[in-house]
């Protein structure tokens, strides 16, 4: 009888190949892409009166299901996109084992090549985030406050080398998405020459304007547009 | 004009391997690149030295059998060439050319600048066929084909085989390659009876090869001597996930008497 | 020695069926019991290993390339000829037929060929279900061009890589074979000699290309179906690796060779652009379809094409053959430039070239048209020359091609040894003195799908297959003289490459045994060449050892054995006192240069029989009777 007889088998047996990993990886970037565009619309709400911005965590917080619902298909997502990329990382490394004493690169995007520098630069970013922000365990610019985010966010802020590392993070996701954008289509098999050129050129401009989004933010304290209350 | 090489110079698959420098001098703009080499190899043998061995047999661009890195670019990296058909009008006096190998685990070097790509084969073997015992099947003409079909088929089928898209590629994928193949057959009417089994079979081949993931680089289309597109990784793709998905066990009950 | 061809009598068109229906079968049971050693992956090779291991022998296959989908086959460009008569234009089988009998200038078998044409029209329905992207009509329906020597339009194509096309579709019929285990390929592997047993061919010497081991391979029937041997010539479109090594120790074996001087010569490849070109390459045929070939009406005349006017030009093929004009057979086409390029009217730096225009096509059929059908030729030749045909006119000249000539076979496509079957470009069987275009594809498959899985049946079914040791004597002693070959070429440590002798070899014969021959000159080459065997042996230099991947090694044994070829090639043409298809010998030709045949003392197959090395071969005669096609002096004026 086939490996394939017994359902879950079969399933792993679409994970076991680098294509099947790829779609895996495709998908999960896919959720977390959504998470951030989100996320940098309730973000921008800094721009507001503060109390917005505050009440928008509220009112989150106030939901707790629909909150850790979220928060848990984030966490899959993530651990399975960083799993299949370092699985196929590895991969990868074995494959050449000699390196060229010359290479040339003929066509494609620095970002397509940098993918596994931009991923992991974000991953710590994010966890630097999350004590930064969420737990609120590291926050150099002052004291933190849960229910006022918007407090945490403009002195978290203020903490310049915090900033320009955050500069830096949202840099390397505009990066990552900018590839990765257009790749996931690739990957689930989404191709026609109308509209693939199409796809390539509204992932650069989506990655940028995300970039954009995110790092005025920081760049708005730092210049004193917005201050803490 | 006057050329110097530097030529990656392997006694077998054990041996380490170094790069060596070599000056050609009055090289024609006519010669191929191979023709070159052939004129480095006289004198080479003249000398009494080991001359470069390099793969090539159509020298026509067809047979596949030909190619190393020039300069980190397979085949030389201009366009829709290979190396057997890459004439030296292209260089000028004084140029510096490093010759590399192939460089894939799933291509390990015989010497010099020749390697093994019976991963291919292998891969072929797995699931690049339609299953048609030589017979009389039906008349050419019995399953008419769209144009464009026959036509995209043709531009997949065009691969030879050659190893410069992974060669080319930052992860050493043999993406462009596989999914030549897989788009190939399934643009055709002939091809679908066995198109799911077919991207399952050669895709895990693929892999037990030791050939890496593609992450949509690109750079094995630029390379590509045939000019293959991209866009056959993300069909070959497509027909592989809906596989996986839809796969069932292989019928276990046989025939009776 | 008298040779039997086995070839049915009886009316024609029943012939091969008739036959097929004698022939013994051999059980699904016994199948798996036998051997088969087939050497070489080309069309025919390809598609015979894989048709038999469908029907459950053990093949054991072979070829020099690290796959078997290089094979030399790869690089036909335009097309395969069928009569399926799609397109209403008086094809049929008969024609076809009719075309090749006088298109080979009657000196082929005739049953041979009809089977060829019988055949033809299953190759492509098999190769189609194999999913071979023949070009097609926006109705869905395949294609067809028109190709010399024919009047209708019955070559099917892909692209301009239908060999390719057609032998992707036969290596990957072999892959799945080798998946399912019913064939074992065997990659860079250089047959190296013969192993005949009690008058039998029982298996193979072989040598790895990787690391020189020598190995014995036993059959219970060996099959060749190594190509051709124009590598002779050393400038030739054959691939670099193209050798007549299989072939020539079969010879020397006791396997007759026919009609070794039966070369042809491509009337459209890329002109030579100096001494250290190292191939020639083959512009399709298919290009006379749309390209017009002329030369200025002035000897002499060095202006640049275009500013030659019409009036000043020389067509000369349709002023010559009005009927057919561009597209007359090759060896017609390729005298008639020779012609011209003498008078001195030839163009290029060397003046050993004609033009190839398409200017009229262009304006007739748009960019676009004519991209489609030659896009890839055009690139091309681009590439080589540097020049843009949508432009400028091609410059062409004729080169070495094609061998007719190959190891003689009787119907059942064996050789005079028993259990030896020869396929394609290495037999001689079915093209004559001159093979049509798009025709050797259609007799590699057809040998290879359709005829061999049956004839070798046969010979299995009726014959004892005892098992040898590889201590038997006559294996040894075939093992001996493979490492003694290779012993002297090492140790010959004398001055000059291997190349440097080659290219000698070939312009002696390019020059007296090529497009045209005379009876001195043929004696002069016979001569020249075997001073310069005796002279190779001695002062010959192949750097390193066996043990290990040398290509010198390599080409040394396989040159050795082109200067025991090229001495045959002038002894045959100077036996044959006519001018036949691909053989032109000035002294029989008609008062307006035509080929000159003299039916009533050549109407046979020279078949050779090896006498030692040095010595002069035997010739032994097959007698060619013409039941359908009565011979006639062929015109296509
Ligand atoms: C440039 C070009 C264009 C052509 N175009 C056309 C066309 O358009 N239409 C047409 O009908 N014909 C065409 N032809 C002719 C046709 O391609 C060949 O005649 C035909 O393909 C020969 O096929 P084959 O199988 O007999 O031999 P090949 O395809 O030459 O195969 C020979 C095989 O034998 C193996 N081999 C040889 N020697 C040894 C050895 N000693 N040991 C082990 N293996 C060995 C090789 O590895 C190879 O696998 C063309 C030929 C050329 C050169
Ligand atoms: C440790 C963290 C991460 C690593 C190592 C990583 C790595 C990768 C890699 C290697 C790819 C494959 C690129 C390709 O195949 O084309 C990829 C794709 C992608 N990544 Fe990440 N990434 C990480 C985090 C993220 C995050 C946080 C996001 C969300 C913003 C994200 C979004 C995407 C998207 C949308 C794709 C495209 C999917 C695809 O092409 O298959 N990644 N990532
Ligand atoms: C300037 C840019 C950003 C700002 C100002 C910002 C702000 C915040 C704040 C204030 C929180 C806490 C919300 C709360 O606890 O109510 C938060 C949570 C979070 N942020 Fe950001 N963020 C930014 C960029 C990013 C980026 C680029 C990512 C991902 C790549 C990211 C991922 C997260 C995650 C995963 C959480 C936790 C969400 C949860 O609690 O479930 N953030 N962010
Ligand atoms: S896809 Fe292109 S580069 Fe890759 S093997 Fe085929 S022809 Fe060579
Ligand atoms: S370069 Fe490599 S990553 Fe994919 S697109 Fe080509 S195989
Ligand atoms: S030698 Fe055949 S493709 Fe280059």
């Amino acid at each position: 009888m086939s490996a394939a007889a017994n359902f879950p088998v079969a399933r792993l047996r679409f994970w076991d190949t680098t294509v099947g990993k790829k779609a895996v990886m495709a998908v999960t970037g896919f959720i977390l892409f959504g998470f951030i565009v989100g996320h940098l619309l309730g973000n921008l709400q800094i721009y507001e009166p503060p109390e917005k911005i505050n009440h928008y965590s509220e009112m989150l917080r106030s939901m707790p299901s629909l909150l850790w619902g979220t928060r848990i298909i984030l966490l899959v997502s993530v651990l399975l996109h960083i799993w299949a990329s370092f699985a196929l990382w590895r991969l990868q490394r074995a494959a050449r084992p000699v390196a060229y004493v010359k290479k040339a690169n003929l066509h494609s995007t620095y970002a397509s090549r940098t993918m596994m520098w931009s991923g992991p630069i974000i991953l710590a970013f994010v966890i630097y985030h999350l004590l930064n922000f969420t737990f609120g365990t590291v926050h150099p610019g002052g004291p933190f406050d849960e229910h006022n985010v918007y407090n945490n966010v403009v002195t978290g802020f203020q903490f310049w080398p915090s900033s320009v590392f955050y500069i830096i993070a949202m840099i390397m996701l505009c990066y990552h998405l900018h590839h990765g954008l257009w790749s996931m289509f690739q990957s689930l098999g989404f191709t026609h020459p109308a509209y693939t050129p199409w796809i390539q050129r509204s992932a650069k401009v989506v990655a940028i304007l995300i970039a954009i989004g995110f790092i005025s933010i920081p760049v708005a304290v730092l210049a004193g547009f917005i201050k803490p209350v | 004009m006057k050329l110097t090489l530097h030529v990656w110079r392997q006694k077998n698959e054990q041996d380490r391997g170094r790069l060596v420098r070599y000056e050609v001098p009055g090289v024609n703009e006519h010669m191929s690149f191979l023709e070159m080499l052939d004129v480095l190899n006289e004198g080479l043998i003249e000398k009494g030295e080991d001359p470069i061995a390099f793969d090539h047999d159509c020298r026509e661009g067809i047979c596949g059998m030909c190619g190393f890195m020039i300069n980190g670019m397979a085949h030389g990296g201009f366009k829709g060439t290979t190396v057997c058909q890459l004439h030296m009008r292209h260089f000028k006096d004084g140029d510096e050319l490093y010759l590399e190998p192939w460089r894939a685990a799933a291509f390990p070097v015989v010497k010099d600048l020749v390697v093994n790509r019976s991963s291919f084969d292998r891969i072929i073997a797995a699931g690049g066929f339609i299953s048609v015992p030589t017979g009389s099947p039906p008349d050419g003409n019995a399953i008419p084909i769209r144009k464009q079909d026959a036509d995209l088929a043709m531009d997949a089928a065009a691969c030879i085989g050659c190893g410069a898209c992974v060669a080319a590629c930052p992860n050493a994928a043999a993406a462009l390659f596989v999914s030549a193949k897989i788009s190939h057959l399934a643009h055709l009417p002939q091809g679908q009876a066995e198109r799911d089994r077919r991207a399952l079979a050669m895709v895990r081949q693929m892999n037990r090869e030791g050939f890496a993931n593609c992450t949509n680089i690109g750079e094995c289309e630029a390379a590509c001597p045939k000019q293959i597109k991209l866009e056959v990784i993300a069909q070959a793709n497509a027909d592989y996930i809906k596989a996986a998905f839809t796969e069932r066990p292989e019928a276990v009950s046989g025939g009776v008497g | 020695m008298e040779l039997i061809s086995n070839a049915p009598t009886g009316p024609i068109e029943k012939s091969w069926e008739a036959h097929k229906f004698g022939l013994k079968l051999v059980n699904p049971a016994n199948k798996r019991k036998h051997t088969i050693i087939m050497v070489g992956t080309g069309l025919a090779g390809g598609s015979a290993a894989a048709g038999l291991g469908e029907l459950g022998y053990n093949v054991d296959c072979f070829c020099f390339q690290d796959s078997p989908r290089r094979a030399h086959s790869i690089a036909a460009q335009g097309g395969i000829n069928a009569a399926k008569n799609y397109h209403n234009d008086g094809d049929s089988v008969y024609r076809l037929f009719y075309d090749t009998v006088k298109g080979g200038d009657f000196r082929s078998r005739e049953a041979n060929v009809y089977r060829l044409a019988q055949v033809s029209v299953n190759i492509i329905d098999q190769c189609v279900a194999q999913g071979v992207p023949f070009a097609r009509e926006y109705g869905g329906l395949l294609d067809n061009r028109s190709f010399g020597g024919a009047q209708v339009s019955r070559t099917f194509y892909a692209r301009g890589q239908t060999g390719q096309q057609l032998l992707l579709g036969a290596y990957q019929a072999l892959e799945r074979q080798v998946g399912l285990g019913s064939v074992k390929m065997h990659p860079r592997t250089e047959m190296l000699d013969l192993i005949v047993i009690d008058g039998r061919a029982r298996g193979i010497v072989t040598r790895s290309l990787n690391d020189g081991k020598v190995s014995v391979h036993f059959g219970d029937a060996v099959v060749l179906a190594t190509g051709g041997y124009g590598n002779v010539f050393y400038l030739s479109t054959n691939a670099k690796g193209s050798n007549a090594t299989a072939i020539w120790r079969a010879y020397k074996r006791g396997a007759l060779f026919a009609n070794p001087c039966f070369t042809q010569i491509h009337p459209t490849c890329i002109p030579v652009s100096g001494d250290y070109q190292s191939k020639l390459t083959l512009m399709s045929e298919s290009l006379r379809n749309d390209g017009r070939i002329w030369v200025p009406k002035q000897a002499g005349d060095r202006r640049k094409p275009a500013s030659i006017p019409e009036d000043e030009r020389d067509f000369y093929l349709e002023r010559r053959y009005p009927s057919f004009g561009n597209l007359v057979p090759r060896d017609i086409a390729s005298r008639a430039a020779k012609a011209v390029c003498d008078e001195g009217r030839g163009v290029g730096e060397t003046g050993l070239g004609v033009y190839l225009d398409f200017s009229d096509a262009l304006k007739r059929l748009g960019t676009h048209k004519i991209a489609e059908r030659y896009g890839n030729l055009f690139e091309m030749y681009e590439r080589i020359t540097g020049e843009d045909p949508y432009k400028v006119p091609m410059r062409i000249f004729p080169a070495i091609h094609y061998t007719m000539g190959g190891l003689w076979v009787d119907y059942n496509l064996m050789s005079t040894i028993p259990g030896l079957f020869v396929l394609g470009e290495a037999n001689f069987s079915d093209h004559g003195a001159n093979r049509l275009g798009a025709s050797a594809l259609m007799q590699g498959l057809a040998d290879g799908y359709f005829v061999i899985p049956y004839t070798l049946g046969n010979y299995l079914a009726n014959t004892k297959h005892e098992k040898y040791s590889e201590d038997t004597p006559a294996v040894q002693e075939a093992v001996e003289s493979v490492n003694a070959i290779t012993r002297k070429l090492l140790n010959a440590s004398g001055k000059r490459t291997v190349d440097s002798y080659h290219r000698e070899l070939g312009k002696i014969l390019w020059e007296y045994c090529g497009m045209s021959r005379n009876a001195p000159g043929l004696k002069k080459a016979a001569s020249m060449i075997a001073g310069l065997r005796e002279d190779y042996w001695r002062n010959v230099r192949v750097l390193g050892s066996n043990e290990e991947f040398n290509q010198s090694l390599e080409k040394a044994g396989r040159v050795a054995d082109f200067f025991e070829l090229g001495e045959l090639m002038c002894m045959d043409a100077l036996q044959r006192n006519e001018s036949c298809g691909g053989h032109f010998r000035e002294e029989y030709q008609t008062p307006d240069g035509e080929a000159l045949r003299n039916d009533a003392n050549y109407s046979y197959v020279a078949a050779w029989e090896f006498q030692g090395v040095g010595r002069p071969a035997a010739l032994n005669k097959e007698p060619l009777v013409f039941n359908y096609v009565k011979p006639s002096q062929r015109s296509y004026k």
